[in-house]
């Protein structure tokens, strides 16, 4: 036990550090879910109307294969459906990047050493990250729950979905700790661990999504499947939670085992060698921009491919989802009739990859202010690289890596219909416009992240708290009928959902226009502002 | 000295109008520079000139404004108030094409994770405007520099090398060097020394920030010290030792209480006839005089080191 000696200590040093951090991930996390809940219970009173709500969202099944399989009706039922998979994925994230904040980081910045020296046991550190963060975990568990409590849901409902977060958390934070072993930069680290995420999301949309052609079996290979299939106000299925305390162990022991077998500031993987003088390319900003950004833009591409991938191999099954129900069929023939379907799945789901593209928008945008609260931004600065082409070197990626991303991503998904269907060449080019049709919305988040840059620099972060908003807005922002106004707020709305409904250019004219517009305050404001050091 | 010699050369090529001129363009010039950080103050009412070809020592203690001054140089952050040029232009609006001319390495090296030092300097090299890859190579070996690292594997004393490789293996006209040594072990050290006397022998001119007083006495030609945001004393090291104490010690033959009369005659300690004394440096005459006459058995004395020189005005009141 005298590699956990200080464990206590750290305890209160992350807790201090995480002191504003984490009770906000809490707070959101318990907003979310009680804030659902009393809105179904506001809002669709009686079972009909319930029934009714089920029946329509239920009908697109891009949106089932992103949220999972609704059991029940009920309030508490509703609310496990509508945010069970997106609170996993945020808890998951969570996890990760508190996981990997107080461990990897800790090492690579050198204040690991400051703290080995000291009076602190070899798997403390990796062990008090791991409390902290399970707590967290319990933490939004235990307010979801009494919040559904509170609201007169069924207590067993109600535990379920708190245990179903923490055993989330749990998981990821295991997994996070594997991660953090493996490379010896937190950046690669912080990739990988959201990876498993990522990957437990997309095991379960291909599960989820394709359970009627007998895919269902990926669902129960994914901790956030899991959450599902707990079942929480639908009959709980008490032992998927042992599937998340052996997965926890197992991931947990894996990370002390390689603890125990690496220098610290080292990782698994051995450093190697590189070039002793630059490539005739790395001669100018881009260059430099190039190096760092080209590793993420092509695992986001990837990454979104595979989405696509998923969401193309689903499209087929959805002409036969409306089964035998005739009010549904009557709404899908003013649609168009069975193509209306399919492509107003294709909308939801290009409307949910631009969404994750804008997330890799922002990453890129932030890349500038990164470099600059890194100082790396000075020397290069201090060369003959005017502010603005410096700047502009890392805005390409954040402009243009959308674009690519969404172009693959839709071509992968198109393609992929096209074959099952026989119609390569007619749905490709349909399933890329509705993909495309998105970036100008992309681009406003974009600009609002440049603005932030270029002004109020220190508050750049609070650019995720608005895609967030957005996101949000999106998902449950009709479901709780919100007001129209403050639907407007999220470029998404306005755009076209392409290929169901008409091209309409003037949204798409003036998305662009704000963010040309946005871009350049933001560029301006940072030509004049003074250089963080 | 080296910048008498320089100007000499000046003179004999263009006569006497030339060194007047020669000696009125200051490659470096700031006048009553301010800058706030909200609620402290950076600067306040700098003043510094560097002339063309010399090593100018810029000293201080931690946080009296040296960083500040060498960012607002290099057009990074803009002064709330006073002048500042850099080769007779503005720091800030012109800052690009400045930057053709000048290296910089800057006191906190962080190298891109996964660049390799070689990357990086070629990078920065390039990007002011080109390097010279002979010296580069003659650079990594005196600094014994393996280039095929990554940033993240490097040791803070072997990101310092990758920085200043970078910037002396560039043909420019000034080198702004924020404490370039910090981390150095003591041969690298010396082999840094060696190349900027070299550096100052082809005519550049060097801004030297350093807490090093070895270093700033084996380079500097005059030396600006600064504290809590404003310039203290300014000169050649001959000019500051001669406006501090020198100590002296001895023996007398009579009573020494009357020393204490004596003007110029500071921190007077008696021990029967032993005496010990500083004395400001232009009042030694005076009280060697005075000493004389008290009958001198032996006697001791030592100009300022350069630690009590800098002691002094890092410790002084304001």
């Amino acid at each position: 036990m005298k590699t956990l000696v200080g464990t206590g200590h750290l305890i209160r040093l992350i807790a201090r550090r995480d002191r504003f951090r984490l009770p906000v991930w809490i707070v959101v996390l318990a907003l979310l879910v009680i804030g659902t809940a009393s809105a179904f219970i506001e809002l669709y009173p009686s079972e009909a109307e319930r029934l009714v709500l089920a029946k329509t969202i239920v009908s697109n099944p891009a949106i089932v294969g992103f949220l999972g399989p609704l059991y029940d009706t009920s309030f508490g039922g509703l609310t496990a459906w509508r945010v069970g998979v997106i609170g996993s994925v945020l808890v998951g994230i969570m996890a990760a990047l508190t996981m990997i904040r107080h461990t990897r980081q800790e090492e690579e910045t050198g204040r690991r050493e400051l703290l080995g020296a000291t009076v602190v046991g070899r798997n403390a550190p990796l062990t008090a990250s791991l409390i902290v963060t399970v707590a967290a975990g319990l933490s939004i568990g235990a307010f979801c729950a009494a919040g559904l409590i509170g609201l007169g849901l069924p207590r067993s409902g109600s535990v379920a979905f708190g245990l179903g977060y923490a055993a989330v958390t749990a998981v990821f934070a295991g997994f996070s700790g594997l991660a953090a072993q493996l490379t010896p930069g937190a950046g690669s680290a912080k990739g990988i661990a959201v990876g498993i995420v990522g990957a437990s999301f997309l095991m379960r949309l291909a599960g989820d999504g394709g359970a009627s052609s007998g895919l269902g079996w990926l669902s129960w290979l994914s901790p956030i499947g899991w959450f599902t299939r707990l079942r929480p106000f639908a009959d709980e299925r008490w032992p998927v939670l042992a599937l998340s305390v052996g997965l926890t162990l197992l991931a947990t022991s894996g990370a002390f085992w390689l603890a125990g077998r690496r220098d610290v500031g080292a990782g698994v993987v051995q450093p190697r060698l590189g070039p002793a003088s630059a490539s005739p390319s790395l001669r100018s900003p881009f260059g430099l921009a190039w190096r760092l950004h080209r590793s993420s833009l092509l695992g986001w591409t990837v990454g979104l491919s595979f989405i696509g991938a998923v969401y193309g191999s689903l499209a087929e099954s959805v002409r036969g989802f409306l089964g035998d129900n005739p009010q549904l069929r009557e709404i899908f023939e003013q649609l168009g009739g069975e193509a209306g379907i399919t492509e107003a799945y294709f909308a939801t789901a290009m409307g949910i990859l631009a969404l994750i593209a804008t997330a890799y928008a922002v990453r890129s945008a932030l890349r500038a202010r990164v470099e600059e609260e890194s100082l790396r931004a000075d020397p290069v600065l201090a060369t003959a690289t005017p502010r603005i082409r410096w700047a502009g070197s890392h805005l390409v990626f954040a402009v243009l890596g959308p674009v690519l991303i969404l172009a693959v991503a839709g071509v992968v998904a198109g393609f992929v219909y096209g074959l099952n269907i026989g119609d390569v060449g007619g749905q490709v080019p349909r399933v890329v416009e509705a993909a495309m049709i998105q970036i100008p919305a992309v681009w406003v988040v974009v600009g609002v992240a440049v603005v932030l840059f270029g002004i109020a620099p220190r508050y750049s972060d609070a650019i995720w708290g608005v895609l967030v908003a957005f996101f949000l807005l999106g998902q449950l922002g009709r479901i709780l009928q919100f007001p129209q106004w403050a639907l407007n707020l999220s470029p998404f709305s306005h755009v076209p959902a392409l290929p169901a409904d008409e091209l309409t250019v003037t949204p798409l004219v003036v998305l662009a226009s704000l963010a040309v517009v946005l871009l350049a305050t933001g560029l301006v404001g940072f030509q004049r502002r003074d250089v963080d050091g | 000295m080296v910048l008498h010699l320089a100007l000499g050369a000046w003179t004999d090529r263009r006569g006497a109008t030339v060194l007047a001129f020669a000696a009125m363009a200051p490659v470096i010039s700031t006048s009553g520079l301010t800058k706030r950080y909200g609620q402290t103050i950076g600067l306040d009412g700098l003043d510094l000139e560097v002339t063309e070809g010399e090593v100018h020592g810029f000293l201080g203690p931690n946080g009296s404004g040296k960083t500040t001054t060498i960012r607002i140089l290099l057009g990074l952050i803009r002064a709330d108030g006073g002048e500042a040029t850099l080769f007779g232009r503005d720091p800030w609006s012109e800052a690009t094409d400045l930057h053709r001319r000048l290296a910089y390495v800057p006191g906190d090296v962080t190298l891109w994770p996964n660049l390799t030092g070689g990357e990086v300097i070629d990078l920065l090299g390039r990007m002011r405007g080109g390097l010279d890859t002979v010296k580069r190579d003659a650079l990594l070996e005196r600094f014994d520099l393996d280039p095929r690292k990554k940033g993240r594997t490097y040791s803070k004393g072997n990101r310092q090398k990758v920085a200043l490789v970078a910037a002396l293996a560039s043909n420019v006209e000034l080198l702004i060097l924020d404490e370039p040594t910090a981390g150095l072990d003591p041969l690298m050290e010396a082999e840094f020394r060696a190349c900027v006397a070299e550096d100052r022998n082809d005519g550049r001119t060097v801004l030297l920030a350093s807490h090093i007083l070895a270093e700033v006495e084996a380079l500097c030609d005059r030396v600006s010290i600064v504290r809590a945001g404003r310039t203290v004393e300014s000169g050649t090291l001959a000019d500051l030792r001669h406006l501090t104490r020198t100590t002296i010690s001895a023996q007398v033959t009579s009573d020494p209480v009357s020393l204490g009369v004596v003007r110029g005659v500071h921190d007077l300690r008696i021990d029967d006839h032993q005496v010990d004394l500083e004395v400001d440096s232009d009042q030694i005459g005076d009280v060697l005089t005075h000493l004389t006459r008290l009958g001198v058995v032996n006697l001791a004395s030592h100009p300022p080191t350069l630690e009590e020189l800098f002691m002094r005005h890092y410790r002084d009141e304001t």
